[in-house]
């Protein structure tokens, strides 16, 4: 089953008081090192039939106008992956020694 | 007067919205996310609470219920549409007005009696003030934050479209201590503190004259009362 990912982050120019949060607790463990953090969000969005043109088109609406608030946050991604189980059954047709774990069925 | 108060599944702040206007001379109907009728309300209230336990984003859920299809068209043909907190939340994310609520930018939920200034008094929930007039009712909010674009910011000040600002105290990082806002035709506002909660002697915010005798709050109520008398 094709797993469709959306990804989406807080604007650029905003203050992100979780990702500040954060990193102030980074900080404050010795991890100074570490200098920004940001949270965003990832959809994973399941479809059950083909992802064609207009699947695709109506994902990229989807990922502006309900998945993310275009006047706090952009959509940074969109991406089209392979269910785990799918990625085991190809990789056990080309033999190269993948074994899926039990149970793994996301 | 009808005034309609719409329950989202999380709405926390429907009772005292009915109660307010049940306080303020107009008779309160309970309203349901889930249907398409404004049963022939003259005006409609958005309560506070978390809906949907802000998921997605506070109000995002709420914002395409059922009902609200008929709350933007009523809001579209003049109705009165008040939305507080998580009401201001969704009337953001259904366009009705423009800017977006994010997170507090100390990062706590904060909640105080706060002091506002009525910045537009012509509003349909604002004419029993005046303008300059400043007031004090309760403010409980984690992500309010009133965010837009400074174009935006430029264009809702130059068109006197900043209902409420804060005073004294910036409670949450809003941009310009803007606490709320009105759409162009003046009867949609919305904004993050709650007069609902300041609306009946002994349990309002404390004043100078005695504790918790505030009721800064009814001014709303009965602004959208009588402006619907008088168009009557």
């Amino acid at each position: 089953m094709p797993t469709i990912v959306v990804e989406v982050m807080p604007k650029a120019e905003l203050l992100d008081p979780q990702g500040k949060a954060v990193v102030g607790a980074l900080s404050r463990t010795g991890h100074g090192s570490i200098s920004g953090v940001r949270v965003g969000k990832r959809f994973e969005l399941t479809v059950d039939g083909p992802v064609d043109e207009d699947l695709r088109a109506e994902v990229a609406a989807l990922a502006e106008n309900v998945l993310s608030n275009s006047v706090i946050e952009d959509v940074v991604g969109i991406h089209y992956e392979q269910s785990n189980a799918e990625a085991a059954a190809e990789a056990a047709e080309h033999h190269d020694g993948y074994d899926a774990p039990a149970g793994e069925t996301h | 007067m009808r005034i309609g108060v719409i329950t989202f599944p999380g709405s926390l702040d429907d009772r005292d919205a009915q109660r307010a206007v049940r306080l303020a001379g107009g008779e309160p109907v309970a309203l349901w996310h889930g249907s398409h009728d404004l049963e022939g309300v003259d005006a409609l209230i958005l309560p506070g609470g978390f809906s949907y336990g802000d998921y997605l984003r506070c109000g995002a859920i709420a914002s395409l219920s059922p009902i609200m299809s008929e709350v933007v068209d009523a809001a579209n043909a003049g109705m009165p549409v008040l939305g507080i907190c998580n009401g201001f939340q969704m009337l953001a994310e259904a366009h009705l007005l423009e800017g977006g609520l994010i997170r507090n930018d100390h990062g706590s939920f904060i909640c105080r009696d706060q002091v506002l200034r009525v910045e537009n008094a012509s509003t349909a929930w604002t004419s029993e003030f005046e303008a300059g007039q400043e007031i004090i009712i309760p403010l409980k909010n984690g992500e309010g934050g009133f965010i837009a674009s400074e174009e935006t910011l430029d264009r809702l000040e130059g068109e006197g479209r900043v209902a409420f600002r804060y005073v004294g105290v910036n409670p949450n990082g809003s941009l310009r201590d803007i606490a709320g806002i009105t759409n162009a035709a003046g009867n949609v506002v919305g904004l993050m503190p709650h007069p609902e909660h300041a609306v009946e002697p002994g349990f309002g915010p404390d004043t100078a004259a005695a504790m918790r005798s505030g009721v800064d709050g009814l001014g709303f109520f009965t602004s959208v009362i009588r402006r619907t008398l008088v168009e009557a």
